[in-house]
């Protein structure tokens, strides 16, 4: 019992640790204000793309959603960190994370506004559409708002999966949260640190797990 | 050069494939493997959970969602690295394949477990009413007449979750786990080539574009169910 | 006004529209009724091309709609339509849901458009719930304030889909009395309807169409009172009471 405490809640290690985990939760957070924002607008690109009348388009943006909903995001992320530089194109960690994320990301997020879409009659678009306003200005002002709305819980769901997807970042060294805390593990031998970034997405996400829940009750009713 | 050829140099080398294509192919049977214990021990294990927490029972409920909690809001390569690390300091040795189907069986049975609550909740109420008045216990009522019905309105989401869950199975990678992306890597290094890579990735692919299919064939099936 | 010339219309290989010829002129109130599958809420969708015709010529005022390189959203302003169940959007206040095309398709500013849209409602009689919301309206509120938001574009014909099927009993004569008002305000319109009193009241001329094809047509009194086709008389006397 004692060697777990120690091994594992030890508090010396954590206080040592923590200017480093502490400057890895800022990078974590920053990455999740560049890849959150890049996600969604991507997924909103890929989902209304679907909805064009040109069967190639909507071919495509099937065969890209397919893809990426099924490659793993580490394979992606390796393969764009790692692998395209054989082929000449090299990205920072940052960046590379970025892109495999956006592609991801958009995938995902593309099917959950694409449900989102198809869940509004099409009474709404034709009567829109009979009072002279054009397929963009009907899907921006008619559509989308309230498939946003029916999607909500989903978009929250998938977005807590996106943070807890930058502990990721970590395989490619880009200096976030979870690579900050093994490399204090790897120092002190001891593996509190990783015990410390654990109750950390802990405390980041578990508010918002338990507001999904509520939205998610309230919106079956 | 074209970007046509030096794509083809830097990942379609054909002998660099054939040379490691038995590597790559073990690892996929390891991915496999990893995947099947996992889907198979985590919604049983979510099942157990789920039943347990049916009775009611404010000690074992407090645990359950405390447990479930966690690992919802906690990233699989943290708890994977916790454990890959952390226990054999504390004398326990559990090796990488292991560790791996560890931390992703319990991510889905709290996954599962929240769906088939959610499930068993949705289950009207008449339906244990009707089963306990023909004398049927509650465990009785609670397998044979409301588990059921719970279980058909869960499988969407629980589809969705379990392919999500199973592709964590790369991060075994980081660990020394001798999946897929792990063969692959290993074969770029010593090929100095991205081929293997190339490969790895495509076999991920195929190993899941048929399991999305066939999880957005069963949605479909049990879709009229959803309200 | 309006003009359907040899209107052909197909689902498929399911022939909807046979070869309609339909004139209808300013001020007309046009009723048109028919069994279900007669092709009557088809017709009335290929006067604003919600669906398209495949062969065959639709004019609005002088203008062929049907041609290739026709500006159709500035012409379906023209042209109001008011459908079955309403479509009203859920997430915009009633004055928010007739004002909306007037601020991004005629481009009107924010206080004008409500002005316009406050206007319309009035004709309607539902000032007074211009900041209701749809879910907060009975289904003949609804239908009406639907009616405003076509009204708002000042259009020059009006295209009544069933408009009051969907009601209960008790909320439908709402709905008839305001499109009486617009009849007497000189509206130009076409109905699909089964208010069969409303025809006798207020249609200039009664169509009846049966399987893709216009079968008779003439004023309320011919129609109801002498029709010369069987299938008229037949179906008159099972849906006119």
């Amino acid at each position: 019992m004692e060697t777990l405490i120690h091994q594992f809640f030890n508090l010396d290690v954590m206080l040592q640790a923590w200017p480093i985990v502490w400057r890895g939760l800022i990078l974590t957070l920053l990455l999740c204000l560049a890849v959150i924002p890049l996600g969604l607008i991507g997924g909103l690109v890929v989902a209304l793309a679907n909805t064009s009348r040109h069967r190639a388009v909507r071919w495509v943006t099937v065969v890209f959603v397919d893809f990426f909903r099924a490659i793993p995001p580490l394979v992606l992320l390796i393969f764009v960190k790692e692998g395209l530089p054989f082929a000449g194109i090299r990205f920072s960690p940052f960046v590379a994370v970025c892109v495999a994320f956006l592609l991801n990301n958009s995938a995902y997020y593309g099917e959950i506004f694409r449900a989102g879409i198809e869940s509004i009659g099409t009474g709404q678009m034709e009567a829109a559409r009979s009072t002279g306003l054009s397929s963009f200005q009907a899907m921006t002002y008619v559509i989308l708002p309230q498939a946003a709305r029916n999607v909500l819980p989903d978009l929250l769901s998938n977005t807590i999966e996106v943070v807890k997807l930058t502990s990721l970042a970590s395989v490619v060294a880009f200096h976030e949260l979870l690579y900050s805390a093994d490399m204090a593990r790897s120092v002190t031998y001891n593996a509190s640190p990783i015990v410390m970034a654990a109750a950390i997405y802990l405390i980041m996400l578990l508010p918002v797990v338990r507001i999904l829940g509520r939205l998610e009750n309230r919106m079956s009713t | 050069m074209s970007s046509w050829q030096r794509f083809a140099e830097a990942f379609l080398d054909w002998d660099v494939i054939v040379q490691y294509l038995p590597a790559i192919g073990s690892g996929l049977i390891v991915t496999v493997e990893i995947a099947a214990l996992v889907v198979i021990c985590g919604i049983v294990l979510g099942l157990v959970l789920v039943v347990l927490r049916s009775y009611r029972i404010t000690v074992v409920n407090w645990l359950i969602i405390a447990f479930v909690d966690t690992l919802r809001s906690v990233p699989p390569l943290v708890l994977i690295l916790l454990l890959y690390f952390g226990m054999p300091n504390i004398g326990i040795n559990m090796g990488g394949f292991v560790v791996v189907w560890l931390v992703l069986t319990l991510v889905l049975a709290a996954f599962a477990e929240e769906i088939f609550w959610a499930g068993l909740l949705s289950v009207d109420k008449g339906q244990w009413q009707a089963a306990r008045s023909t004398g049927l216990g509650y465990t009785q009522a609670l397998i044979y007449v409301v588990m059921p019905q719970a279980v058909r309105m869960t499988i969407p989401p629980l589809t969705n979750r379990t392919i999500a869950i199973t592709k964590n199975t790369a991060l075994g990678t980081v660990i020394g786990v001798a999946e897929i992306m792990n063969e692959a890597t290993t074969a770029v290094s010593f090929s100095g080539n991205a081929s293997p890579l190339f490969v790895g990735a495509l076999a991920y692919v195929m190993l899941f574009v048929p399991v999305v299919y066939l999880g957005r064939w069963i949605e479909t099936r049990f879709a009229w169910r959803k309200n | 006004m309006l003009q359907v010339v040899d209107l052909h219309m197909a689902f498929g290989t399911l022939e909807v529209l046979k070869g309609i010829d339909l004139a209808i002129t300013e001020r007309e109130l046009v009723f048109v009724i028919g069994p279900s599958g007669s092709g009557k809420s088809t017709l009335l969708r290929c006067c604003n091309r919600l669906e398209e015709p495949v062969k065959g010529q639709v004019f609005v005022d002088g203008t062929e709609i049907t041609a290739p390189k026709v500006n159709l959203n500035k012409f379906r302003q023209r042209i109001g339509m008011v459908f079955q169940s309403f479509n009203l959007y859920p997430h915009l206040s009633a004055l928010a849901n007739v004002s909306l095309a007037l601020r991004k398709v005629s481009k009107r500013s924010r206080v004008e458009a409500g002005e316009l849209a406050m206007a319309a409602l009035q004709r309607v009689g539902l000032v007074d719930k211009a900041h209701s919301y749809p879910n907060e309206l009975s289904g003949g509120q609804q239908q009406r304030v639907a009616i405003a938001r076509a009204l708002a574009l000042e259009p020059k014909v009006m295209l009544f889909d069933e408009p009051t099927s969907a009601l209960d009993p008790e909320l439908v004569g709402d709905v008839l009395n305001v499109m009486k008002d617009m009849k007497d305000a000189g509206m130009t319109m076409l109905v699909v309807s089964h208010e069969m009193r409303f025809a006798r009241n207020a249609a200039d001329r009664v169509v009846f169409m049966d399987q893709g094809v216009i079968v008779e047509e003439g004023t309320p009194k011919d129609m109801f009172g002498k029709a010369q086709h069987k299938r008229t008389r037949d179906f008159l006397q099972q849906v006119d009471h």
